[in-house]
């Protein structure tokens, strides 16, 4: 019998088990398979900042989920259509995110009376009421997966471990996913142990197999390919994005890449992809704390390098005495910061934007510096070498931010062309000195300080050049010369002038681009939406939501953060209201009213989690509302 | 004082980096600016002894380094016509890591003083010299905190009384060359600033060394510490206080054994002693002289190093052995950083050759590795 087969324009499915159950693979795999697919999508995995919680435990749940449709989408989704939940606790976490109706798919094996314990239930779920709501398929993916995978002689514990790929083959089967990427992944990775190799095929398969046999499962789903670009595609996390986007820096401006860095969550894994490129000449340093990473990278830029150092809020905290060093001595750095819940510890493998202001002004004395922001897992490419440009051009520190959220969520990207004429990759010339450059009647001089008349970037003069012996240090210099100076007159002009040096980085930025639809007409929208970092994708989503509704809105997004491009003042002049969603009890919002003397309403989150696009689309719909009204009224 | 470490030129420790072109003279490497220490400060010692020295190491000028942290001492690149940064408290020896590495081609030099070294900057330190990067580091001791005017530090004596402990320091002291040792760093040496040709014998051991030398520099500071080292230096204490170490020596000191020859052995001898596993001090003329310690600095083993480290009085220095405490090849860090960079770019033996493709074809390669697929229109 043939089974029937739906079509769906989108789909968001998560998978949860314990942090041992290999659900972040999982959710990675299907992930891949749709990628290949063609459908667009997003994710996010979702886990504890223990390694290994307790087993069973709420705690311990760890979770991916994988929002994959036929149209260009924005988020990882608010609220799942499908849970796979390995065990009682990865049920009970997650319930709560289900709307009325979604599809479970629980893995029966675990409900003992130990683990519905562990979990905090006093009676199985699957036997009372408290499921009736939802389309629960309750299958014996452990037991059946050991019995797949007998022939292989695999304690029952290793076997039982294959359980995540069945349940991959069975979803695999209920989307449509091709096959063949997951099986040849299997096979590489295990192939120094063909058992395991052998194991994870077989339950892989068989998953597949049960769907198209079992009659538990009436109905498989087809989500169509949805319309892109033209171009060569891959997945990618924000981390490996960011990390692609510092090398692609390194070899635009011909300068070595030097990585100093300490590992911390979620940033680590751009230390941990830098360290393979070696045959790009990147150096990682991995230094004995985050003052050192950083100094090393200084020491490096000082020597001529692409210094880089990467970390979270935390790392930043402890790096800000340095980073006023590469203020001070104007050097080229990049600083990247993937922002995670604070303050403190805060929450390790949680996403937020809440340091923005600590980027902004989180050192001692006037210490500007332009800050970057990535917007989505596949733009830390580009907002990477951005951040590079800024620095080498202008030499100066700069704060490229990224977020929990961008570094582990992915999406499709379009790999851009870097090669030849057609490269998409900004020219960024480190122009070392190489001559004297003061000339005073016979005596010539090397200056460090004497400006660039347009970008009043300093000349870099790199040790081994010789004629350009030179000093720089924390202690202010004198104007020019850049010998010590405590004269009180060259401070107020040194501070105005590195001050003006960052605001002038604004006539290299692109103005900021608003999307309205209505715009020119009697429809334009009188609510803008304007956003930073990785809030670009719910905004969006919202956006288009509170369109659909019927609403006029505007949306915007900033790249940079310092300077704002120099027409943002202008577009907030023209919005009755501007509304700025943020994972941050109001950043933004305050560098704005600050800055431009007007007021911006908030949308602040600070949970850990991304913002959904409905909760969003709702106060965006409330704002239009009230002046749709207005326009009426003006109409009349 | 007689000790003279023994040195190899021309430093193997600056393979890589280039050589000038003609004589140079210590006026090649003062700089323009005023030097800004207190009168008598033994900082002015030191200047004059490494602008003198620098000019027999036959480097382009330009290719040196000079990397300070925060303190009296820390002004020291200001005053040498080379490259340097004077950079944050106790970082230098981070930002020294960085310049090492990124370039061969350089020669690197760390001034740094008790506080900025042992204090705020411990961490890098240690690790800098665990690593063994190719540095040279200075450690002015004055055993006390100048440009904060006269707190202790972390090498004053117990008891000290200062502006900040006025009922006298219950801090115990670091001594710096057994925590170097402790840190398994491959050349650990002590000078005085007072003895310019013992000192300028250091340096160029240090600068011959490659991998990360710390050179400890007893220095007087006679606004807050005034005297802090006289016994060493006194013409009638000195012998007595100061334990010369040099390599193939047996370790004597004190007045001449016999009065009239004063190149031979002296009174006091440092033999080991097997009820500690360390070593004491004895009188030579009670044992045999086979017992006397013969100095080693190249031992791999860093135990009897770090005995006679110990020999420093912790309070008032009335006795400190002098000279090369480890002298022992180790790889270093950022030999080995390079290699790994050299091997993957297929130029293992460093000779330039290497990848064939232009870094944007590689890198066009790099971000679409992974599992792509077409769109088309």
């Amino acid at each position: 019998m043939s089974k029937q087969v739906k079509q769906l324009d989108r789909v968001i499915i998560r998978f949860a088990g314990d942090s041992g159950d290999g659900m972040q693979l999982t959710g990675d795999r299907f992930t891949q398979e749709s990628a290949t697919f063609g459908n667009d999508l997003a994710t996010l995995p979702n886990f504890p900042a223990e390694i290994r919680a307790p087993q069973g435990t709420l705690p311990g749940v760890s979770s991916f989920q994988v929002h994959f449709a036929d149209h260009d989408i924005l988020t990882p989704g608010d609220a799942p259509d499908v849970l796979v939940a390995m065990n009682p606790a990865a049920l009970r976490a997650n319930l709560g995110d289900l709307p009325k109706g979604a599809t479970i798919i629980v893995d029966t094996h675990d409900f003992t009376a130990r683990n519905l314990a562990k979990a905090g239930y006093a009676t199985s779920p699957l036997e009372d009421d408290s499921l009736n709501d939802y389309a629960v398929h309750p299958v014996d993916l452990t037991g059946m997966t050991v019995a797949a995978v007998k022939e292989y002689g695999l304690s029952r514990k290793d076997a039982a471990r294959a359980k995540n790929m069945f349940a991959l083959g069975l979803l695999s089967w209920m989307y449509g996913r091709p096959t063949e990427g997951t099986i040849g992944f299997l096979s590489r990775r295990f192939a120094k142990v063909p058992d395991i190799r052998d194991a994870n095929v077989t339950a892989f398969k068989s998953g597949w197999n049960f769907g198209e046999t079992t009659e538990a499962f009436a109905v498989s789903y087809e989500i169509k390919p949805a319309p892109m670009p033209t171009g060569t595609y891959r997945n990618i996390t924000g981390n490996l994005a960011l990390a692609y986007g510092l090398v692609a820096g390194s070899v635009q401006s011909g300068l070595p890449l030097f990585l100093g860095s300490y590992p911390i969550t979620p940033a680590s894994d751009i230390l941990h992809e830098l360290s393979k490129h070696k045959g790009f000449g990147v150096t990682t340093f991995q230094a004995e704390d985050e003052i050192a990473g950083i100094g090393s990278a200084i020491g490096a830029s000082f020597a001529g390098h692409l210094g880089v150092t990467t970390t979270s809020g935390p790392g930043v905290s402890l790096k800000s005495e340095a980073m006023g060093l590469a203020v001070i001595t104007e050097l080229p750095l990049v600083v990247v910061d993937v922002q995670r819940g604070g303050p403190s510890t805060g929450l390790p493998t949680k996403t937020e934007q809440a340091d923005l202001l600590q980027a902004m002004f989180g050192r001692n004395g006037e210490a500007p510096l332009p800050i970057v922001a990535a917007q989505s897992p596949a733009d830390c490419f580009d907002a990477a070498v951005e951040a590079v440009r800024i620095a080498v051009t202008y030499r100066t520190p700069v704060m490229l931010l990224s977020d929990g959220y961008l570094a582990n969520g992915s999406e499709p990207w379009r790999v851009p062309e870097v090669t030849g004429a057609g490269s998409e990759l900004p020219a960024i010339d480190p122009d070392f000195a190489t001559e004297k450059n003061h000339h005073d009647g016979e005596v010539s001089e090397f200056w460090p300080f004497l400006r660039d008349e347009e970008t009043l970037a300093r000349p870099w003069a790199i040790p081994g050049t010789p004629g350009l012996e030179h000093r720089i240090g924390g202690i202010e210099k004198g104007d020019g010369h850049g010998n010590i100076s405590y004269d009180p007159a060259n401070h107020e002009f040194m501070v105005r002038t590195r001050a003006a040096k960052i605001a002038g980085i604004a006539n290299s930025i692109p103005p900021l681009e608003v999307d309205d639809p209505g715009a020119g007409t009697p429809h334009a929208a009188k609510v803008l939406v304007l956003g930073w970092g990785s809030t670009y994708g719910p905004i969006g989503a919202a956006v288009r939501l509170a369109r659909r509704a019927g609403h006029r809105v505007a949306q915007a997004h900033l790249r940079h953060l310092n300077p704002f491009p120099a027409n943002l003042g202008e577009v907030l002049a023209g919005y009755d209201t501007v509304l700025v969603p943020e994972m941050n009890l109001g950043q933004l919002s305050m560098l704005l009213r600050a800055t431009y003397l007007i007021d911006v309403v908030g949308f602040n989150q600070v949970n850990g989690m991304p913002i959904k696009a409905a909760g969003l689309a709702e106060t965006i719909s409330e704002l239009a509302k009230a002046t749709d009204s207005d326009t009426e009224g003006a109409a009349r | 004082m007689s000790a003279q470490p023994s040195v190899d030129l021309p430093f193997p420790g600056l393979s890589g980096v280039p050589t000038a072109d003609g004589a140079q003279s210590g006026r090649d490497y003062t700089s323009d600016q005023e030097v800004r220490w207190c009168p008598g400060c033994g900082d002015y010692a030191v200047l004059k002894a490494v602008q003198s020295f620098l000019p027999e190491l036959g480097l382009r000028r330009e290719n040196i380094v000079f990397v300070s942290g925060i303190g009296c001492s820390s002004r020291f690149p200001y005053y040498l016509d080379t490259y340097g940064m004077h950079s944050i408290h106790g970082r230098a020896p981070s930002i020294a890591t960085g310049i090492a590495t990124a370039r061969e081609d350089l020669s690197v030099w760390v001034v740094t003083g008790d506080g900025d070294a042992l204090s705020i900057g411990g961490n890098h330190l240690i690790h800098a010299l665990r690593r063994n990067v190719n540095m040279t580091i200075l450690l002015f001791n004055n055993r006390i905190y100048g440009l904060t005017k006269g707190q202790y530090s972390p090498t004053s004596e117990p008891g000290k009384i200062t502006k900040s402990t006025p009922l006298g320091s219950v801090d115990h002291p670091f001594n710096p060359v057994s925590l170097a040792l402790g840190a398994e760093a491959t050349f650990v040496a002590r000078t005085i600033d007072s003895d310019r040709k013992h000192l300028t014998g250091v340096l160029s051991a240090a600068a011959a060394h490659r991998g990360t030398a710390l050179v400890e520099i007893y220095q007087n500071c006679p606004i807050f510490n005034d005297g802090a080292f006289d016994a060493l230096k006194s013409p009638d204490t000195k012998a007595d206080a100061i334990i010369p170490l040099t390599a193939g020596q047996p370790i004597t000191f004190g007045a001449p054994l016999v009065a009239d020859e004063p190149e031979g052995l002296r009174a006091k001898a440092v033999v080991r002693d097997p009820s500690t596993g360390g070593v004491r001090v004895v009188a030579t003329a009670e044992v045999e002289a086979d017992q006397i310690l013969v100095h080693d600095p190249s031992a791999e083993d860093p135990s009897t190093a770090f005995a006679l480290s110990r020999l420093t009085d912790t309070g008032y220095l009335n006795q400190s052995p002098i000279g090369i405490f480890r002298q022992v090849a180790r790889p270093t860090y950022d030999d080995q950083a390079r290699q790994q960079i050299r091997t993957a770019q297929g130029d293992a033996g460093g000779t330039g050759g290497g990848i064939g493709a232009d870094p944007q074809t590689r890198l066009a390669a790099l971000i679409s590795g992974g599992d792509t697929w077409q769109v088309v229109g």
